[in-house]
């Protein structure tokens, strides 16, 4: 088999033995969502200040963001330290194979377990409460991408940084807060008030939202907020790359 | 032929010399160690030979290979098991196995491998799960994985239980039945003595000495010690001018000469000649510890 895929494959099934990464990556999205709308009938009522549509229609988003927040700063970070603290990365480098494909199989693997969890939540949106699908089904795609992309980079940066698991642990927390709060987690993006939505605007998780909030009513995301996701996206890149060690 | 060469190597951290001016080389099939007190510059040294770390100056190659440089040419004939590295908690011994072997065009055996080093009852354990033995022997399998012609094995069992210990001792020893190269860097004096053809004996960052153990035993300043408790007092002096004493020491009763052969008749002669008896006489040979304590532990720092 060839290196790259059996890394990615033997990855894959490490991450399924982490019952804690699968609740919070592939699950709590989905019933962060649920939770608000079963339990909130507030949310599922059109609200004129939101230009007739219901939170839950806005939570949608924001669920999806929670996923590639969790799977890229909360979920990531650690591991990535951890191999490395370990040892792991080091093993590896004496092998025929460089230890940067370990690192490129935990970035996919968490890319697309934050995909895979963000679909749940489109779908179970869909059936449960009614929420449309993206009606510009490339351009949320486009800004998901973006988005994720963006949220690895910016664990990776946090790993980048953290010279120990315990240390990446706590600034993956420190970093995590305001990504949820740009999310809108605890307010959408939408229901902000307008300086506040500016200034989030420019944070990678409030691009993001506006982003998938215009693909999923129809519009083409903004160049302005999937500009914003590119260049935090190489920011932290550029960061990961440069302050990155092997050991 | 040579399957390691480590010329004039220096690698300094800091300003700090780690290594200075190690110079060794290693024939095919022999087993040669490195011995040295914690910090000695011995994991430097071979993590130079693997290619983890670049030389700041010297010459290292591996069956003629620059580890800095041919890192494809070098990883695909040396094998390594490393000081202090982990596998991840819960992937298990067959999903380890499966996965480095994945790593090498031409993989060796696994099956084989596992029932060699006496992986096969565990091939569904987790790494988390192993014991400190059972994880050293999947790291040895881990290095042996790439059919190489050299390993090298870094404080291989250091933590182990010295039933463990010997169990991995009896597998370094099939390992040279079959003609591999072995770079072995320990602390353990009776491990070096037991499985190295050769030693070289590293302190401060430079060989103190290279020699076979018999030849390093050999060189002890004291390759005879001589041990008793006199009934009536003998002058110390008398006893520091036996021909080749080189220590006189007292405690708790008993009296401790340091020298050689020649030491311990001039010392029977000298009880004869004093009709001194000496009760609970022992004459032993010197052992590598006291060899690696004579090259090491006299430099005063």
């Amino acid at each position: 088999m060839n290196p790259s895929v059996a890394v990615l494959r033997a990855e894959t099934r490490l991450f399924t033995r982490e019952p804690g990464a699968l609740f919070w990556v592939m699950l709590s999205p989905t019933l962060l969502l649920v939770v608000l709308g079963a339990f909130v009938p507030s949310f599922r009522e059109a609200s004129a200040d939101l230009g007739g549509r219901r939170v839950i229609d806005l939570y949608v988003p924001v669920a999806v963001l929670f996923a590639l927040i969790m799977a890229g700063i909360q979920a990531m970070p650690p591991v990535l330290s951890g191999y490395r603290e370990r040892g792991i990365l080091r093993r590896m480098s004496t092998t025929p194979v460089r230890p940067g494909a370990l690192l490129t199989a935990q970035l996919a693997l968490h890319g697309a377990a934050a995909l895979v969890s963000a679909s749940l939540v489109l779908v179970v949106g869909r059936i449960a409460f009614d929420v449309a699908l993206p009606e510009n089904f490339p351009g949320y795609l486009l800004a998901l991408l973006l988005a994720v992309a963006s949220g690895l980079a910016l664990g990776s940066a946090v790993c980048a940084v953290s010279r120990t698991q315990k240390i990446a642990t706590a600034v993956g927390s420190a970093v995590f807060f305001p990504t949820m709060f740009t999310a809108g987690v605890w307010v959408p993006v939408q229901a902000m008030p307008d300086t506040l939505q500016r200034i989030v605007g420019l944070t990678p998780l409030g691009a993001a939202s506006q982003a998938l909030d215009s693909a999923a009513s129809g519009d083409w995301p903004g160049w302005a907020a999937l500009g914003v996701m590119a260049l935090w996206t190489a920011l932290s890149t550029g960061a990961s790359v440069r302050w990155f060690r092997w050991e | 032929m040579t399957a390691i060469e480590v010329r004039g190597l220096h690698k300094a951290y800091g300003g700090r010399k780690v290594v200075d001016g190690v110079s060794f080389e290693v024939g095919e099939g022999e087993v040669f160690g490195i011995l040295g007190p914690n910090g000695a510059g011995k994991t430097t040294t071979v993590e130079c030979v693997e290619g983890l770390r670049t030389p700041d100056e010297g010459r290292v190659r591996v069956c003629g290979y620059d580890p800095a440089t041919q890192r494809a040419e070098v990883t695909r004939v040396l094998g390594v098991q490393l000081q202090q590295s982990e596998l991840q908690a819960k992937l298990t011994v067959r999903e380890a196995l499966d996965l480095y072997a994945s790593f090498h065009e031409r993989p060796a055996d696994r099956q084989a491998l596992a029932e060699r080093l006496g992986l096969v009852p565990h091939l569904r354990t987790r790494f988390g799960k192993l014991s400190g033995g059972q994880q050293q022997r999947l790291f040895i399998a881990l290095a042996l994985l790439g059919d190489p012609r050299v390993v090298v094995l870094d404080e291989l069992t250091t933590g182990l239980d010295p039933r463990a210990r010997r169990e991995v001792w009896s597998l370094v020893e099939s390992l040279r039945d079959t003609g591999v190269t072995v770079l072995l860097v320990t602390h353990f004096m009776e491990e070096a003595q037991r499985l190295c053809d050769r030693i070289a004996v590293l302190d401060q960052g430079r060989i103190a000495a290279l020699d076979t153990p018999e030849g390093l035993i050999g060189r002890a300043s004291a390759a005879k010690e001589i041990s008793f408790a006199a009934n009536t007092p003998i002058d110390p002096a008398a006893l520091r001018s036996l021909p080749g004493a080189v220590s006189v020491r007292t405690a708790e009763g008993r009296t401790v000469v340091g020298g050689t052969d020649e030491t311990v008749t001039a010392f029977v002669s000298l009880l004869a000649r004093e009709g001194v008896t000496a009760g609970q006489l022992r004459v032993v040979d010197a052992t590598l510890d006291d060899a690696y304590l004579d090259l090491t532990g006299t430099d005063p720092r």
